[in-house]
């Protein structure tokens, strides 16, 4: 029990949790849950634009 | 200036004082402001991130979005360490205290009812993968010999191919039917993208457990014991977790 509660919690299971779950309340700055919604959707396109900005480390040394 | 309220949780007051080095959402420590005997747990936050335009192309910096995601996340570790809280949804901001105190107010009725389902319950996350390739992927790899031979070969692969999902389906099924006996309750997230998490294999169950405290060993074990019982799939365990999955009304 105590590995797991140790390892670092991988961000996609974390958003998981922050973004699709929890209370959802109407603030009064709080986004409208499409908004959060759109975060979820453009992460995946976000990450796979951040993969192919930041080269391969390994790139060099091929 | 005194800047916008960052909410993370609600909960019912508790004795224990919070961890001191608890850093917050934009380093502002987390702060209790109580109001009819609820709890909210509160950052002060710039308005330059977080006021509503800010805030949503602050969301869009995969940085930014880490570092606030992992800074709420250790406000409601430290929390469930003293209490079971409600977990409000990440980026919930209010213009000052009395925004905070009537949102509280006006809530009063769901937060208790909800806090009382969550008493001494934490979330456990269960993830299944599958390998990408059957096992004897390795046959396809063999030179055919002809047309005929090639058609052969990549017929089996399909099929085994199909087999192992279909497997892996079925070995979900059975796993999330004997979790969801030890559980209160249980969701299922939609399987998570290989490319976000960067693991190995095809995520085929991604489901949040609710257990009471007082049984997530047995859960726990529950888990491990299914972890033994194959070498073809992987079984991830994450938690204990503070009931997010768990925290809006039963749908």
């Amino acid at each position: 029990m105590t590995v797991v509660e140790r390892r670092e919690i991988a961000l996609v299971d974390l958003l998981d949790r922050l973004l699709a779950g929890g209370v959802v309340i109407t603030g009064d700055i709080t986004l409208r849950i499409a908004d959060v919604d759109l975060v979820r959707i453009d992460l995946n396109a976000l990450i796979s634009s951040v993969n192919e900005q930041v080269p391969s480390p390994w790139g060099e040394l091929t | 200036m005194t800047g916008l309220r960052y909410v993370y949780a609600v909960c019912r007051p508790f004795g224990t004082p919070l961890q001191a080095e608890l850093t917050g959402v934009a380093g502002d420590p987390p702060r209790l402001l109580t109001h009819h005997g609820l709890v909210a747990v509160v950052s002060h936050v710039p308005e330059r991130d977080f006021a509503e335009e800010p805030l949503r192309s602050r969301l869009e910096d995969l940085d930014w979005l880490t570092a606030t995601a992992r800074a709420h996340q250790g406000v409601i570790d430290a929390l469930t360490v003293v209490t079971t809280p409600l977990p409000l949804r990440l980026a919930t901001v209010f213009r000052d205290d009395s925004g905070v105190r009537t949102m509280l107010q006006a809530r009063e009725a769901d937060f208790r009812r909800t806090l009382d389902r969550l008493e001494g319950r934490v979330e456990w996350g269960v993830k299944l993968y599958a390998d990408e390739r059957p096992a004897d992927a390795g046959t396809a790899a063999d030179k055919p010999a002809s047309g005929r031979d090639y058609l052969r070969q990549r017929r089996t692969s399909v099929r085994a191919r199909e087999d192992q999902w279909q497997r892996a389906e079925e070995f979900a099924t059975r796993l999330h039917e004997t979790l969801s006996a030890v559980a209160e309750d249980a969701r299922l997230h939609p399987p998570q993208n290989a490319t976000l998490s960067g693991a190995a294999g095809r995520n085929v169950l991604n489901a949040a457990y609710l257990v009471p405290r007082s049984r997530s060993e047995e859960f726990v074990e529950l888990v491990d014991r299914t972890k033994d019982e194959t070498t073809d799939f992987r079984v991830e365990l994450t938690g204990p977790w503070a009931a997010y999955s768990f925290a809006g009304e039963k749908p």
